[in-house]
């Protein structure tokens, strides 16, 4: 099993959801983030000072795959979540070493 | 002392200018004009929505999430402490004979304060509704000081500093400026002749320049200025400086104390002012910064209904235009530029907007007092410098200082005195935690639930 971790602009998580549902994986988890990679903020003007905003908003999406899924995951959120521009996001893999079901305490693969 | 007070009547026949007035004035009791007094009870509700919601959503809005409800606490607890302390013996103080410094105890726990009219201030509503009226402008006045040491002080020093202040500070500076035999009363013969329509001196030079003492003695909140803590809601500030804006209608044109043709004329100057102040540090903000925040329109907007209000009564409504344009870049100027070079931290601007605000208000309000508006002095007497009374300007200047004198060393006294008894800071780790959860157990905002 693979945690796939999605960080990609906020206006782009419809999409994302829709490919992730057309490529057959059901359960994720959506956090609102704030953060930067190489993308600059923007200077807002308080009361005759400028400051610097470089916490930008961002949405983060969590899921675990069968590892045979976990390609499959990686390409549609690549492919509708891409402008090309800086500020995209960027996408983490990591392994997991159980899954649970709470409701019936199934455990594995079959959990998800 | 009947003698005295027909002879003060008399001065103030011209104001009134009908015979059929000279009858009631010599009548044994004043009636009652349903449409004054509709009037001054709607204007005294206005006031009162200046400070709640008005202030309180203005300031709340301001400062950061973790801090809103202690500082809308302030305001109400304004609200209902003034209010006792008011009835009890701020009126008297203010308001009762006296000298030309202080009233007396004479209307202490409001005796001889009832339903008839008090010739003097009103002759034509109860002289509770010219006490409640007053009230508005009690409770308003030490809320404003809030907004200088907002996000650092402690409560209960709050409470004990305003509730001692409201008695050293406003009670003499509104007797000398409106009250019966007033230094700076110039419609009952004071002897330095003040024009303050509706607290100019009184409300904004009192609370902006005792704004500041406070800023400077409490010094600066932690991280600033490095750390910027910008407002957490302009929203909330928006919605109060609209109902500050529409409540300010009973600010000054109540301050004629009649549904007339003065009442008018202060309306129209009021809404005049406010809106080219508005234009007015939205423009400057606009060279400056390439962009007009809405913050800065309203802060602008604010900027100009302080400095009408000692000229709303007494102006052309083409001055009105003027004198909102010079106070909106004006004060501007004091909060962006002054206050940098200086690095005081008076977090809400109450000195930048009032201070600086009603010290402006004050001075133009002597140049441009026209008798055309409001011959205070008598039929055919000029008023202001253009009407060809330059010497009004230095009586201005004579309430102003008077103002700032008194805020100045009345606030570092009792600040002082405050201090030594409770202590007015709250804790660096409370003010890092913030008020809401430290002075009242709460938070502000739960998004969860």
């Amino acid at each position: 099993m693979q945690k796939i971790e999605a960080v990609i602009q906020p206006s782009k998580l419809d999409a994302v959801k829709d490919a992730l549902l057309e490529a057959g994986i059901e359960g994720m988890t959506i956090l609102e983030a704030r953060g930067h990679g190489r993308q600059k903020g923007h200077t807002e003007f308080y009361r005759g000072r400028e400051y610097t905003v470089d916490l930008l908003p961002k949405i983060k999406i969590e899921l675990v795959v069968r590892d045979e899924m976990a390609e499959q995951a990686i390409q549609a959120i690549v492919s509708s979540a891409r402008t090309g521009k800086i500020g995209d996001g960027k996408i983490f893999v990591s392994k997991v070493d159980d899954a649970i079901r709470i409701r019936n305490d199934e455990r594995g693969p079959s959990a998800l | 002392m009947p003698f005295r007070r027909r002879t003060r009547l008399f001065l103030l026949l011209p104001l009134f200018g009908s015979s059929a007035v000279l009858a009631q004035t010599t009548a044994a009791t004043p009636s009652i004009s349903a449409g004054d007094n509709a009037w001054m009870l709607t204007s005294a509700a206005l006031v009162l929505m200046m400070t709640g919601p008005g202030l309180a959503l203005f300031y709340g809005g301001l400062v950061r999430r973790k801090n809103v409800l202690a500082t809308m606490m302030q305001s109400f607890a304004m609200m209902c402490i003034i209010t006792v302390l008011w009835a009890i013996v701020g009126y008297s103080l203010a308001f009762g004979p006296g000298n030309s410094f202080i009233g007396d105890f004479h209307y202490i726990f409001l005796h001889h304060v009832g339903l008839t009219p008090d010739p003097d201030y009103a002759a034509t509503i109860p002289a509770q509704t010219y006490m409640i009226y007053q009230l508005m402008f009690a409770i308003i006045t030490p809320a404003l000081i809030c907004g200088a040491f907002a996000e650092r002080m402690k409560f209960s020093a709050m409470c004990l500093f305003l509730t001692l202040w409201a008695i050293v500070v406003y009670s003499p500076m509104a007797h000398m400026v409106w009250g019966k035999g007033g230094l700076l009363n110039a419609s009952l013969g004071g002897k330095i002749p003040c024009l303050d329509f509706a607290g100019g001196t009184v409300v904004h030079i009192t609370s902006g320049v005792s704004a500041l003492v406070c800023a400077l003695y409490l010094g600066k909140r932690v991280g600033y200025p490095k750390e910027p803590s910008p407002p957490h809601s302009v929203v909330l500030s928006f919605i109060g400086a609209c109902l500050l804006w529409v409540g300010w209608f009973g600010f000054n044109a109540g301050s004629a104390v009649a549904a007339n043709g003065l009442a008018t004329s202060a309306f129209v100057n009021t809404h005049f002012a406010t809106a080219t102040a508005a234009i007015g540090w939205s423009l400057a903000e606009w060279i400056r910064n390439g962009k007009p925040s809405a913050l800065g329109a309203i802060s602008g907007a604010v900027a100009g209904l302080v400095a009408i209000t000692p000229a709303s009564g007494f102006v052309q409504p083409m001055s009105a235009l003027l004198i909102g344009f010079i106070a909106g870049i004006f004060c501007f100027f004091m909060v962006t530029q002054v206050k940098n070079w200086f690095g005081y931290d008076d977090s809400l601007d109450a000195f930048g907007v009032h201070g600086a605000g009603g010290t402006i208000g004050a001075l133009l309000t002597g140049f441009f007092a026209s008798s055309a508006i409001n011959p205070i002095f008598g039929a055919g007497k000029p008023t202001g410098a253009i009407d060809g009374n330059w010497h009004q300007v230095l009586n201005q200047l004579a309430g102003i200082g008077i103002a700032w004198g008194l805020s100045l060393v009345g606030t570092l006294i009792l600040l002082k005195l405050v201090d030594l008894i409770i202590g007015l800071r709250v804790t660096r780790e409370d003010e890092i935690e913030g008020l809401d959860v430290t002075q009242h157990g709460e938070e502000g905002y739960d998004f969860a639930s």
